[in-house]
């Protein structure tokens, strides 16, 4: 579908516990971002971001409220339309913080563990895993194991592994707080050109000001509303990109 | 890519620890298994390997293996004169045990002899399954050893008053009770067995003098109490020796039941086919300890499985957040759910190998026997492989109920 959106949610809204615990993490939010669109998602500690993300990509079921990825009516309510596991390893990648790669498996295994999941032959996955880790710099550790990596170079196989199969959709969880600022900055070029370059929508939670330049649209989140970032202006598309 | 062996090959030497443990185990069961075998074979090895078609013992009694049974010696030639006999042997068996230091050089541990008597000059122990020497061949001062008795060829060996040449050694003849079994003629095998001292045969004759001299007989013909001082074996009246059994084959397209119909109608023996004594040690000498370690050996089956359990599933509580991860990259259940049970496979059927190899090295030097057959092995393999199978379940459910968002977690 050349009109759909890359991602619409409709309503979603995620409550955790109930009674005296309650917790509304998100509140009747109803977002679309574009293929190709780079989004970056700020906001104070417990605001709902990772709420949004987990919920988003199908890892979180949500309470109510609907989610469409590419156009498909993937979640209505609690009721999952689709193969969820399914789903994800084909359309959804994603970098997390911390603890985003399997420890038993070195660098490039943990690439091509993604690729062979969507049915990819050991040797053609081996060898894409092996281009990937090599466009991110990291070919010559692809042998290690992720114990014997840095921070850096952990993130930059996490992203080989979030990039593997081209999904329509990437989310990131402060994918750079473990790098310095260059090492954090190259890291958010990297998601904007594979945007641009596969047409996938990338959404990026952060707590670092100093790269915001490279999205296209910034929100801000505080107890569990999004709303159009208002820090600053997001270069391009900000008018397309549409909130309710 | 599989999974499974990428864990094993991340974690090598604690899966190499915990496989030698589960090894080890698996060897006590299948140790005890051997245990188990080697009583029954042990108990009717001797049944088995005589070739006897009936055994005629005393009235009442289920000797000479399960109890004391005397017969005459004479009895011998009674049954071989029933239609259908084809030989008749005279069967003495007992158990003896001395210091080793009293029979032969060397010191004082003690040794437990099995002694068997064979029927001179019909059997000589030809069908005895000898690895060095000979049968015996002369009637007396000769012996057929077992090898687990540790005596060697051409040694001589003092039973009471006599020493006895040892000419031939078997392999795995033992008696019920696991002792080795030692070949002698009948006559040596009674003299050993009714070895009288000198002063007990001398009081015995004073005795039997004594008696005589009381008797009316003995005052009217004092000449015939002078028999009193002669042997046994010259006194007319004190009757032939006393042996355990007679052993009967029966002539080829008689039935051994039809022999044996004619013979328990007599009133001073009974009959049982070589079946019914194996029944009789296997219901009773050795039916307890039997039971016994059968029921260890379930018991140990058990604890195997629950350890093996136990194993399987703290290796994936060490993994849930390695599972929630490829969940998140959209592993299918049933992709982990293989990765748990191929290692449960992995792990039991390397730790079953481990079994085999250190059975096989350390099973032979258990003092008695320990009998892996085949078909006990391919039964432990399959219980092995059910264990396997049952103890991932626990593993499996846990993994099952993990969520992909865990992994964002810790
Ligand atoms: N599994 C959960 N059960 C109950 N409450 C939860 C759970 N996960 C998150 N919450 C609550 O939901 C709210 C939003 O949490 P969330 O993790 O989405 O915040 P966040 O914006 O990602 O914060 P941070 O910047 O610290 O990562 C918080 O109040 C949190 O306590
Ligand atoms: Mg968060």
């Amino acid at each position: 579908m050349i009109n759909a959106f890359a991602i619409e949610t409709e309503n979603l809204t995620k409550i955790y516990g109930s009674g005296n615990t309650e917790v509304v993490a998100l509140q009747k939010t109803t977002i679309r971002i574009r293929r190709s669109e780079v989004v970056a998602l700020l906001g104070p500690s417990g605001s709902g971001k990772s709420t949004f993300l987990t919920t988003v990509g199908l890892i979180n079921a949500p309470t109510s409220g609907r989610i469409m990825i590419g156009g498909e009516l993937i979640m209505d309510g609690t009721r999952a339309l689709t193969d969820l596991p399914a789903f994800r390893r084909k359309h959804v990648g994603f970098v997390f913080q911390k603890s985003n790669l399997i420890p038993f498996l070195n660098a490039r295994e943990n690439v091509q563990i993604a690729l062979e999941l969507n049915g990819w032959t050991p040797r053609k996955a081996r060898r894409r895993a092996i281009g990937l880790l090599d466009s991110l710099g990291v070919a010559d550790r692809s042998e290690h194991f992720p114990t014997m990596l840095s921070g850096g170079q952990q993130q930059r196989v996490a992203v080989a592994r979030a990039l593997a199969n081209e999904p329509n959709v990437i989310l990131a969880d402060e994918p750079t707080a473990a790098l310095d600022s260059h090492r954090g900055r190259q890291v958010m070029q990297l998601f904007s050109e594979v945007a641009h370059a596969h047409g996938a929508a990338v959404i990026v939670v952060t707590h670092d000001q100093r790269s915001l330049d490279v999205f296209n649209t910034i929100y801000d989140m505080e107890d569990g509303v999004i709303r159009q970032g208002s820090l600053r202006q997001a270069h391009k598309h900000d008018d397309e990109a549409s909130l309710r | 890519m599989n999974l499974a062996t990428k864990d094993i090959r991340h974690n090598l030497g604690r899966f190499i620890l915990t496989t030698v443990g589960v090894g080890m185990l698996l060897m006590v069961v299948m140790g005890m298994g051997g245990i188990y075998r080697g009583i029954i074979e042990d108990a009717t090895l001797l049944i088995d390997t005589v070739g006897a078609d009936l055994w005629i013992v005393q009235r009442n009694t289920r000797g000479p293996f399960a109890e004391v049974s005397r017969v005459p010696a004479n009895l011998v030639h009674r049954t071989l004169a029933v239609p259908g006999a084809k030989t008749a042997r005279e069967f003495v068996f007992h158990t003896i045990q001395r210091e080793r230091g009293e029979i032969q050089r060397g010191q004082g541990k003690p040794i437990r002899i099995a002694v068997v008597g064979l029927s001179w000059p019909i059997d000589k122990g030809a069908w005895l399954p000898l690895v060095r020497g000979t049968p015996l061949s002369q009637n007396h001062y000769e012996m057929v050893a077992d090898r687990t008795l540790g005596l060697s060829l051409g040694e001589r060996v003092r039973l009471g008053k006599n020493s006895y040449t040892v000419v031939g050694i078997t392999e795995g003849m033992i008696s019920s009770s696991g002792d080795g079994l030692a070949f002698l003629t009948i006559a040596d095998a009674l003299d050993i067995q009714f070895d009288i001292p000198g002063e007990a045969t001398r009081l015995e004759r004073e005795a039997r003098h004594t008696r005589g001299s009381l008797s009316d007989l003995g005052r009217a013909q004092p000449s015939i109490t002078e028999t009193a001082f002669k042997l046994p074996t010259e006194i007319a009246a004190i009757g032939p020796r006393q042996i355990s059994a007679v052993m009967l084959t029966v002539l080829p397209g008689t039935s051994p039941d039809d022999v044996a119909a004619i013979i328990s109608g007599w009133g001073d023996v009974s009959v049982y086919t070589a079946d019914g004594q194996r029944e009789f040690l296997l219901k009773g000498t050795v039916e307890k300890i039997r039971r016994q370690i059968g029921l260890f050996r379930v018991l140990l089956t058990i604890i195997a499985a629950v350890i093996m359990a136990l194993i399987l599933y703290t290796l994936t509580l060490d993994k849930l957040h390695d599972i929630a991860l490829l969940k998140l990259i959209g592993a299918p259940n049933t992709r982990i759910l293989g990765m748990i049970l191929q290692q449960a496979l992995i792990l039991g059927m390397t730790g079953y190998g481990i079994a085999w190899v250190l059975g096989l090295k350390i099973f032979p030097m258990f003092p008695r026997r320990v009998i892996l057959t085949g078909e006990d092995l391919m039964q432990l393999a399959a219980i092995v492989l059910a264990i396997s199978v049952l103890s991932s379940i626990l593993g499996i459910w846990k993994a099952m109920r993990v969520e992909p968002n865990e992994a964002l977690t810790g």
